[in-house]
């Protein structure tokens, strides 16, 4: 079991941060520009000293460890690789400088060289490599030496939106492959969802929820997280015994929430468009402003007969193969397990 | 995983291995104002023509200041010396035996032993520079914008102060009556109440002391570049702290480190104002023999074959420190320039 918990304040990068990664797990750490994200993986790394707080791995303090002497391997943004070595001298550095044996140094070089589809580019330097490749080496380079935890750095940022897709199911696949520990830093909900058994969302130094994918995405726990995971909805709210009001209606929830005022989230795809008399429990009617068609769904902008603001607009993703027209009358069910009480912070 | 199977062909770069022959980057390519301004040139003729144009001024220059006083120089080292300092235009090759040590009382080897030490000198000084930059180039790159400007301005000033004058001031600093001579004298090294020169002490401050900007500055121009991510990834592959510096910072810095030590080196083994004050007669270099030969002996012919010997001495130590230098420097060069 590979505990890595972390708690440090003064500097403002991270304001205290809790975290446990399991063994074997691919977790994401999630967040804006400037959350922290990458400061806290520097840690893990050894790169950077924390202020304060500790860092565990398998139930050894390893704050104060030198990077060196980690069992732990980086992915760098920009890969770093050697520019002055080769393919295969970049993938063997870390086997050399712990003095490995020549003939183990190629087996295993040559191993992950095959895994990695980089059979043939061993003579090649960095700049004679694609995009791709190069984070194929960088992989490599970092696997071949069996850390406990692989650190990703953002590795994506640097390839197109296609390679991207790609990468992302195949290091989903490896990891699941290699069972090792995987911890990847990320802006990018998308990437972060397809790839994570678990992630952490972060915000300002603090970590703002920790889950698997699923969970954190359908039961977000505050504003932040609900609208940093894909887009939602979001309703100011009075609790009025067991029911809640809001300025569009009132509405029943599976989960009551712990505040007398505050906020409800739904998830635009949650939102279900039919006819029912106005009124029932969780229906309200609404007028289409606008509707944009996507392939694969379409998305209503609408206007609330009753609302917070003549501006005000709910987002609806649906199916419905209906086309809508800007100025239908339509009713909107907010089913009650997808209506979400947010919390203040 | 099997990253290769269902991907889109990925870029591939020219098939013959090496680096692409020719790489356009936007800051070498002529902005069209430029083209307009003094024509494109597209036929042969227009290369010949404006081609030549450009190349003009720097080939004279070449040509009036260096190819032509060098020829002088190798047609007077066949020459003779007069019995009051003339020169005779009769062709021998007296002055190179003279300089391998046949004289006149038979074989002495005190020319080549000024030869000799004279490279020691150079390399030596080299070496002392290089090894003093790095930590102080390194110090001075890693400071805040501002700070770094004053530290750069520092090491420039004695820049601005003739390096006699400056020579003369080591002479004033190592004499008996100061700190430096005293303390010296103190610990045995030196006899109580002697200045701290001459000696190979005073020679080695004086060379290092002159020529330590002219390492620090080309090294700092490669070490303020220097990608950090590089050395954090050798931190993070178990490197140690040597191959730290081996592996990620000294190949990002070679091209700063081969200036400097082209600039140090070459110009360290024909000094002769700083060896002539600080070094005494037990540290005549190739220069003071040289500047000896033109100014007091009035031996011209001798001199020029001595000029000749340290070029040539100076281009074996430059040639020996490309075959050191990594073969695959061209790689790592084009490398540096990709994206």
């Amino acid at each position: 079991m590979a505990q890595v918990q972390k708690n440090f304040g003064s500097h403002k990068a991270l304001k205290g941060v809790d975290l446990e990664v399991r063994e074997g797990e691919f977790f994401t750490l999630l967040g804006p520009s400037g959350c922290g994200k990458t400061t806290l993986l520097r840690i893990i790394a050894g790169l950077e000293l924390p202020d304060s707080g500790h860092v565990f791995l398998g139930g050894r303090d390893i704050t104060r460890l030198p990077a060196a002497k980690r069992q732990v391997n980086t992915v760098f943004q920009s890969y770093a690789l050697f520019p002055h070595l080769n393919t295969f001298e970049n993938v063997a550095f870390g086997l050399k400088a712990r003095q490995t044996e020549n003939s183990e140094v190629r087996r295993r070089v040559g191993e992950k060289l095959e895994m990695m589809s980089l059979g043939g580019l061993e003579r090649r330097y960095p700049h004679q490599l694609s995009g791709g490749q190069k984070q194929r080496v960088a992989l490599a380079r970092a696997l071949v030496n069996e850390p406990d935890i692989l650190l990703l750095d953002e590795p994506m940022s640097a390839l197109d939106a296609h390679l991207r897709a790609q990468v992302q199911e195949e290091l989903r696949r490896l990891q699941r492959e290699l069972k090792q520990t995987f911890i990847l830093v990320t802006h990018d909900q998308d990437e972060a969802m397809v790839v994570s058994d678990r992630l952490a969302v972060m915000r300002d130094g603090l970590v703002e929820q920790v889950g698997e994918p699923r969970e954190v995405y359908s039961k977000p726990r505050n504003q932040f997280v609900a609208e940093f995971l894909g887009a939602a909805n979001i309703i100011a709210a009075r609790r009025d015994g067991g029911r809640v009001m809001t300025s569009l209606g009132s509405f029943d929830l599976s989960a009551a929430p712990q505040w007398d005022e505050g906020r409800l989230a739904i998830r635009p795809e949650r939102i279900l468009l039919g006819q029912a008399p106005a009124g029932d429990p969780n229906w309200i009617q609404a007028k289409v402003s606008e509707a944009i068609y996507r392939g694969q769904s379409l998305d209503v902008w609408l206007a609330p007969a009753q609302g917070p603001a003549d501006d005000y607009r709910l987002r609806v993703r649906t199916q419905s193969k209906e086309p809508l027209r800007p100025g239908d009358q339509v009713s909107l069910f907010f089913p009650p397990e997808d209506l979400v009480a947010l919390d203040h912070a | 995983m099997t990253p290769g199977q269902n991907q889109p062909p990925e870029k591939q770069t020219p098939a013959h291995g090496g680096p692409p022959l020719m790489k356009p980057s936007p800051g070498e390519e002529p902005g069209p104002g430029l083209v307009t301004w003094y024509g494109g040139i597209h036929r042969q003729r227009d290369l010949r023509l404006k081609g030549s144009a450009l190349l003009g001024p720097g080939l004279a220059w070449l040509l009036i200041f260096l190819a032509i006083p060098c020829s002088g120089l190798v047609i007077l080292s066949f020459a003779r010396r007069g019995d009051f300092g003339d020169i005779h235009w009769i062709w021998n090759l007296d002055n190179y035996k003279r300089l391998l040590g046949y004289g006149l009382f038979g074989w002495t080897p005190d020319h080549l032993i000024i030869l000799g030490r004279s490279l020691l000198v150079g390399l030596v000084s080299t070496l002392i520079c290089i090894l003093l930059a790095y930590p102080l180039t390194f110090y001075i790159a890693t400071r805040p914008p501002k700070t770094r400007n004053w530290l750069l301005l520092l090491l420039v000033v004695p820049f601005w102060t003739n390096v006699v004058v400056r020579t003369y001031g080591w002479l004033l600093v190592l004499s008996p009556q100061l700190p430096p001579a005293r303390i010296a004298a103190f610990f045995g090294f030196i006899e109580t109440g002697a200045p701290l020169f001459p000696g190979s002490f005073a020679t080695y401050l004086g060379l290092v002391s002159t020529f330590l900007p002219f390492m620090a500055l080309p090294l700092y121009s490669s070490l303020e570049r220097l990608d950090w991510e590089l050395l954090e990834a050798a931190r993070d592959l178990y490197a140690s702290r040597w191959q730290v510096f081996t592996q990620a910072i000294l190949p990002q810095t070679r091209p700063g480190l081969t200036v400097g030590v082209i600039v140090t080196f070459i110009p360290a083994m024909a000094m002769f104002v700083v060896t002539d004050l600080l070094g005494g007669a037990r540290y005549m270099l190739i220069g003071n023999l040289i500047q000896n030969q033109f100014s007091t002996s009035r031996d011209w012919p001798f001199g020029a074959a001595l000029c000749l010997a340290l070029m040539a001495l100076t281009m074996i130590g430059l040639m020996l420190y490309r075959r050191w230098g990594d073969p695959r420097d061209k790689n790592e060069k084009s490398g540096g320039a990709a994206p």
